[in-house]
Order: C-alpha cells, then structure tokens, then sequence
C-alpha cells in the first residue's frame, strides 16, 4: 500500500516532464527534417557520450543555469514575475569584479566581498521593481524588463569609459591572482576545471529548499502564492512580502556569473556571457520552481547546448536548432503538468469516494 | 440523438409536462451518483424535490435538462420516452431551467438578455418586446422589456431568468434553490408567480432544502438522499420533521442555544467605525456596537450591504476610521497577524477564497491562519509534526471525511472543508470568533454539527460575530440581532422575539419592496 503510493506519486512526479520531453523531441525531429538534414545524425550528435571535456563545461553551465532559475522560481512561487534577472545579474557580476579587481582585500576575504556585493546590488536592482509595484502599482514585469534595458545599457556605459583596454574591447581591472580559484580537475588539465564556486548552486538550492518548505516565511511566500487572498486573511502582509521576495531572488540573480568569475573568467568583458537570465525562466517553468526540478532542467539545457556544438560539422545544422527543443520542451511541460494535475486531481477524488463508500459500509 | 418529441400542441390551459423518471442511474467519478431514481410529476402541478447538499439533486436535474446523459433508466415526459443530448434537446421537449445563479447580462435590457440565444422565436424587435409584455403580465412579473438589469433587484432578476425560460416556449420549469437568494418577501412574491404558472398547466420541479417553503408551494413531495429517491411525501399531511428525517435519515437539527451564557465582560467594542472606498463612498457609517464574552451577536442584512467590508475591517484587512478595541486594547494600528495572534478566530463567507490553499494538503492548512504560533511553527521553522498532530485532531473532533491529513483540501466536499476550518479556528483557543456564513452550503448533519461547536464555544465564554444569510440560524444562535444596510446598522433586535418577517423588512429598508438593498 505504503510502497504502491511512492510508486505513484514519483511516477505523477516524472509522467508530466517525460512526455514534455517525448514531444520536444518529436518536434525537433520534424524541424530538422524540414531543414533538410538528417534526424538520425542529429540525435547521434545530441546523445553522443559527452567527452571529459564536454562533462566539465556541462557541470559549469549547469551550475550558472540552475541559479538563475532558482532565482526566477523565488518569484514565481509568490506569483512575481521577476524577469529582470537578466538586469541583475549582469550589473551585479560587473559590480563584484569591478570590487575585486581593486583587490582591497587579501585573497579569499576578497572573493567573499565581491560576493556580498554581488548580492547586494542584484537585491538592490530586483528591489527597485518591488518597491515600485507595492508603493506605485507598477507590475513588476514591465518594471524589470525596462531595468534590464537599463542595466545593460550603464554596464556599457560604465565599461567603455571607465574600462581598461584589452584587444578589441575594454574590461574591468583582473581580480588578482590570489584571489582566483583553481577549480577542481578530475580529468587531464586539458579539459578543464570544474569552478570552485559552483558550489555556490548547490549551497543556495539548499539554502532555498529550506527556506520555501520548512520555515514560515517559505509557508506565507507559497501561500501568497497560490492564493493572494487566503494569505491576506491569514496575516500575511503581501506587501512586504513581494519587497523580500524580490530581493531575495534578486540577491541570488546576483551570484550566478560568480563562478565564472572566479574561476576563469577573471574579469567582467567580452567573455560575458549573456541571455542566461532568461534561460533561467524557462528552466524554472520547466521544473516547476522546485529546486530539484530546476536541478534537471538546468542539466538537460546545459546538456543540449554543449552537445549541440558540433552539429554543423556533423550533421550539417546549425546547433541553434537545439533552442527549438529546449522552447518547446518548456512549451510541453506546462500543458503536460496541467494534464497531470486534473489526471492527479480525479484520482485523489475517486480515492477519497472509495474511503467513503468503505466507511459508509462498516459503519 | 435529438429528442424524440418534439409536439406541443397542448392547448393552453389544460396541464401538460408530466414527467416519469425511472430507475436512472449516474455514475462518475469522485461524485454522489443516482442510482434508483424514480419520480412521477404529475403534469400541472409544482412537485418539491428535498434533500440534503450533495444528495444527487444537481445530478438528476443536469439529467433532466440534459447536460448529462444517464447511464441506465428513462425519462418519459408526456407519456413519450425522450433521450436528450444536450439543452437543446430539453428545450425542444418544453422543459426549461432557472439556475441558482443568475445567468444574465448586467448591461443588457431584459428585452436584450431574454432574446439573446432565441432570436429566431420572435425576432428581436418589436414582436419579441410584445411576447414578453404578453408573459410578464399573464403572470404578474411587471417587468419592462426596456429597463437594464443591473437596475433590477434580485427578485426581479430572478423574474427574468423565469421568463426566459417561458418565452422559449418551456411547459416545464425546473426551479434549482430559487429561494436561497430572497428575502421572505420576495420569496412570497415569487410562490404567488409560481401558484399563476401552475394554474396556466405549466408544471414545476421545486428543488430546495428549506422545508417550510416546500410545505407552503407543493403539491407532491420527492425526498432524495445519498443519491436515491427515499420517499414520497403529501405537503398536506406531513410534517417538517416527518420531512427532515426521511432528508437525514435522523432527527433535524435546531440552531436554538439554550440559556444565555452572555456575560458583563466586554470583548469586542466598536466605536463609530467607518469606511470609504477609493472614490470617497462610504461603505461603513457610525457602527457601534459592543460584544462580551459569551455573546453571539447576529448580524442580518442583504447580501452586499457592508457585511464583508465590517468583517474585514475588524480582521484589519481595511483601514477604517473609529475605534475598535478587543479586550480593553485599542487595535486601530494593529495588522491582520498581530489581531489574529490576539485571539481573532475568522470563518470566511467563502472558504475557497479567504480560508483554504486548495491545492495544499490538509496539515498545511492546519498551519493557515496561525503560521506564528504553536503547534503550526515555532516562530521561525514549520512544525510539521505539531502541525499534522493537530491536524489529526482536527479530523477526529470535528468528524472531517477525509482519507488522510495529506489529502489535499480540493478533493473535499464543501461540508468536509468547512468542518476542517471551523475545527482549525476552534483549535487556536480564540477569543472572538467571527464566522461570515459558517453554514453556507453545507449538508444538514455537518450545519447542526458546526451549531454544536460553535454553541459550545459560547458556554465557554467566546464572544462571537455571526454573520448569516440563513434567518433562522441568526435568530436561533444569536443573543442580540444588529440589521445592517447600506453600511449602516438600522435596527437592533432580540431574537426571543423578532420573526423573519420583521427581520426581512429592516433588511429592505423597512417595507417590503422588491429592491435588493443597495448595491
């Protein structure tokens, strides 16, 4: 009994991604046919057992991936649209490595600081819509887009005055050698390092996971989020609570370049890599804002990415075809969640009927 | 399949629409069935279908008017069995449906909302405006073709719905609950509508569960429970209990309270309190009143004339003006959570909305409400095992049909789910307990049930605001009746005394019009 209702409820867990996947799949198949290349060739290309290398530049991304969707779910458990992060990451990562550039501090202390600021700035930047949307109406998705123009714009700004010239472009002042991490080598020094700071991914899922099921901050945060009015009438000041959740998802937003920074990217510049906040949002539609879901969903986009490069040597297509599975994969997985939920939703009904009826007879 | 009768050719005035349902059986998931459903309406009467909430009237009435099919039995309607696959189908065969709820367009016409849907039966001009006067004054609706409907009160609306039907050419008019929206003088206005259609040979399918307004209209009586017709009764000799019993299968339960357990301590004061809107309407005007400990203090009052914006106000949901103390403490500044810590129980007129997280499990909704305090969190961290503890106790004591604490709060009935948030409100040890409607759609056994807790509450020494659109509930559980209207408090009443009668005329403004109360 107690075994079959495990069984069940990890099936209903995995039913609605497994068919979002099956479908993007197909989906994808059919685009490829159309471009005139070869399906077969594509899905060799796309499950090839990954190289030592790919391995390592996977786990990286996955790492980026995976907080900024745990960003975009903060907000989207309490029904805030925070599509700014791509704003705040951007500002907060110029921040922090204009700070450790200047190298005020020694070694590790100084990483530790270009982390907080990079918090505190991404906080600062999400806040700014917060406060908007509680004190003026202003909704936050208009708000946050507007910031991301914003930011994108003063970080160019800043960069191009104030940057130091490095071949073509300008960059922030290097962090300084101490304060850079080696990272972790499993393989040959050839294929690359895994950053020291994607630990920071896996500290913040943990950290957030905690937060949103076990503390009461988490119960009012998702209670406002499933029904705004039954929070109000049960002492949930929703106002207060957009402003924290807002900072808080934008003080995450704020940590995702860090490992890259630290561990290799050594200087806010061309190397930047941009748009991995809005990857963020459809990986946490796609997991379904809970942590270990974002964990899968961020793996899968950084898997397809990766593996996607090679395509056009191989299977003569260009490897931004794989956006089209991971847009429909995200597509798919909200109409196969609902599908499940009403399957789920019967199910407990007639569960509950059949109790009854049992209890009707032996009473 | 379309009906399989489609003549009407009865001449006016001789009684036709006589109805045989036999054995009709319908099952789904999750949902009471019909099983062995029989019931025989004689043609030109008006016959009362009773039971309980959730006894299977909806079911056999969606049947009748064919927005579900049966799985086994038939219906004959004038001696013709008929199959119907859709509304459509039932109109064709004359049958027509008032909902509880209104189906109308507030910014249309009556003319407007009643041909919408029927334009080809009399156009929609001139012919179809001299069909609905014709109707509106064979049965004495009085109602003009011309006028908007959001300028209609509701018995008037409920008019339209009923002449809607007729004009698409209905001989019989199933009525769902039409009663649970008027006062008592609309609710005669609407029996003597209904004594003119069955004297023209309509025939009428009465559902309701208030049995002296079925003992008042009908001619035949059909009792359903757990989903069967149980019985049949003649109004004319059988009583309300006779009735109620074959509805529960056990004795009715009576919301009197005994002896007065008011004691001199005052809880609950509100001095001159006030509210405007956004626009500067006031939606409260100088309410005073004061509530001790012990007391239920009724408050009676159309729907929409300020109840809700009272209750949120003392909840701190609304800032108003005034002064509202709670146990000698002036709360003015204090929010929603420091009131509710203080003591302030709520039951929520609407449970989906303001009480439940519906697609949370049961302990977490335990947790609702009282997120700050013991067994639900320990101020920072959740206690989960506390919380489903309490829970548990929850379902034991208050009797919530449920499979388990981590069923989620949807998959429960109505009744269920208002057991579990009273028994949740009950468990916080409050000191005042405003319950908006705590009965509203529940079943007979879980209403007396929840009377019982909240009368007990009382012997203990709760001070209570009990906020109703059941008149009978107010006058039997409370102390002290306020009537309020348009946001003012008209009248104070003792209980002991007043009528619903009386108390429906303070709550129109004093006579008996046909006006909804302000809007």
């Amino acid at each position: 009994m107690n075994t079959s209702k495990i069984l069940r409820s990890v099936v209903q867990a995995l039913l609605a991604p497994l068919i979002a996947v099956v479908v993007s799949m197909a989906v994808t198949s059919i685009v490829v046919v159309v471009a005139g290349a070869s399906v077969g060739d594509f899905w060799d290309v796309i499950f090839k057992v990954p190289s030592h290398r790919n391995l390592v530049n996977i786990t990286n991304q996955s790492a980026l991936i995976f907080l900024a969707a745990l960003a975009a779910a903060i907000g989207f458990r309490m029904n805030l649209f925070n599509i700014g992060i791509e704003g705040q990451y951007t500002l907060a990562a110029y921040t922090a490595a204009l700070v450790a550039g200047q190298a005020w501090f020694p070694g590790k202390v100084n990483i530790l600081v270009a982390l907080l600021v990079a918090m505190a700035v991404g906080a600062a930047w999400a806040g700014i819509a917060g406060v908007l949307k509680v004190t003026r109406g202003v909704s936050e998705v208009i708000s946050t887009i507007m910031l991301n123009a914003i930011a994108g714009t003063v970080v160019g700004y800043l960069l191009s005055n104030h940057g130091q010239q490095y071949g073509q472009g300008r960059r922030t002042t290097p962090i300084p050698e101490s304060s850079q991490l080696a990272g972790w080598t499993p393989w040959k020094e050839s294929d690359g390092a895994i950053w020291t700071l994607v630990i920071l991914a896996v500290l913040a899922g943990v950290t957030i996971s905690f937060l949103i099921n076990r503390t009461r901050f988490g119960f009012d945060l998702r209670a406002t989020g499933t029904n705004e009015d039954a929070a109000v009438v049960s002492g949930v000041e929703v106002k207060k609570m957009v402003v924290i959740s807002m900072l808080i998802s934008g003080a995450i937003a704020g940590l995702i370049w860090m490992p890259a920074l630290f561990g290799g990217a050594d200087y806010y510049g061309p190397p930047f890599q941009r748009t991995l906040g809005f990857t963020g949002i459809a990986v946490a539609l796609l997991g379904r804002n809970r942590p270990l879901g974002i964990f899968f969903g961020a793996v899968l986009f950084a898997w397809l990415s990766e593996q996607a490069n090679p395509l056009a040597l191989v299977a003569d297509i260009s490897p931004s075809i794989v956006q089209i599975t991971q847009g429909v994969v995200v597509l798919a997985v909200v109409v196969a969640y609902e599908v499940v939920r009403r399957w789920t939703a019967a199910y407990e009904q007639r569960e509950l009927k059949a109790a009854l009826d049992r209890e009707a007879v032996s009473a | 399949m379309s009906a399989t009768v489609t003549e009407q050719g009865t001449p006016a005035g001789k009684p036709s629409g006589g109805i045989v349902v036999r054995d009709i059986l319908k099952q789904f998931p999750g949902v009471v069935a019909n099983h062995d459903v029989n019931i025989t309406i004689r043609p030109g009467t008006v016959h009362a279908l009773i039971g309980e909430n959730g006894a299977g009237k909806s079911t056999l009435m969606k049947i009748l008017y064919g927005v579900q099919r049966p799985d086994g039995g038939t219906i004959e309607v004038d001696g013709k069995q008929v199959r119907f696959s859709s509304p459509t189908d039932a109109i064709k065969a004359g049958i027509g449906m008032v909902f509880q709820h209104f189906m109308l367009a507030d910014n249309l016409t009556v003319l407007e909302n009643v041909v919408l849907g029927a334009e080809k039966l009399h156009g929609i001009g001139d012919e179809a405006r001299a069909e609905i006067t014709r109707i509106s004054d064979a049965f004495g609706f009085g109602l003009d073709p011309d006028e908007l409907v959001e300028d209609l009160g509701v018995g008037q609306r409920q008019r339209v719905e009923i002449l809607k039907v007729l004009y698409r050419g209905a001989q019989i008019i199933i009525l769902d609950e039409p009663t649970a929206v008027l006062v008592p003088q609309e609710v005669d206005a609407l029996f003597a509508n209904l004594r003119e259609l069955r004297a023209s040979g309509r025939t009428i399918l009465f559902i309701s569960h208030k049995l002296d307004e079925v003992l008042a209209i009908a001619d035949d009586i059909t009792v359903m429970r757990r989903g069967e017709t149980v019985g049949e009764a003649d109004p004319k000799t059988a009583t309300k209990k006779q009735l109620a019993e074959l509805m529960v299968g056990s004795e009715l339960p009576s919301p009197e309270t005994g002896e007065s357990t008011v004691t001199d301590q005052v809880l609950l004061t509100l001095d001159d309190v006030g509210l405007v809107d956004e626009r500067g309407r006031a939606l409260l005007k100088n309410i005073s009143f004061e509530i001790h400990r012990g007391e239920i203090l009724g408050i009676a009052g159309v729907e929409g004339n300020g109840q809700e914006e009272l209750v949120e106000t003392i909840m701190g949901m609304r800032k108003g003006t005034g002064r509202i103390t709670l146990d000698g403490k002036d709360i003015d500044s204090w929010d929603t959570r420091e009131r509710r810590e203080a003591g302030v129980a709520f039951i929520p007129a609407d449970r989906h909305r303001h009480g439940l997280l519906l697609d949370f499990p049961l302990w977490e909704n335990r947790i609702l409400g009282h997120q700050t305090k013991e067994p639900s969190s320990n101020g920072f961290l959740i206690t989960r095992k506390a919380a489903k503890e309490s829970a548990e106790q929850i379902v034991a004591d208050y009797d919530v049909r449920t499979p388990s604490i981590n069923t989620n709060a949807r998959a429960l009935s109505g009744g269920n789910q208002q057991k579990f948030i009273v028994g949740r409100e009950m468990s916080s040890d409050p000191s005042l307990l405003i319950a908006s409607h705590p009965t509203r759609g529940v079943d007979v056994g879980a209403q007396a049930a929840i009377w019982d807790h909240i009368k007990r509450a009382r012997r203990e020494g709760l001070a209570v605001l009990l906020i109703s659109a059941d008149l009978d509930e107010l006058i039997g559980l409370s102390d002290t009746i306020e009537v309020i209207l348009r946001g003012e408090i008209v009248g104070t009443f003792d209980p002991q005394t007043v009528t619903p009668q009386d108390l429906g005329a303070a709550m129109t403004g004093g006579h008996s019009t046909e006006e909804g109360g302000a809007r």
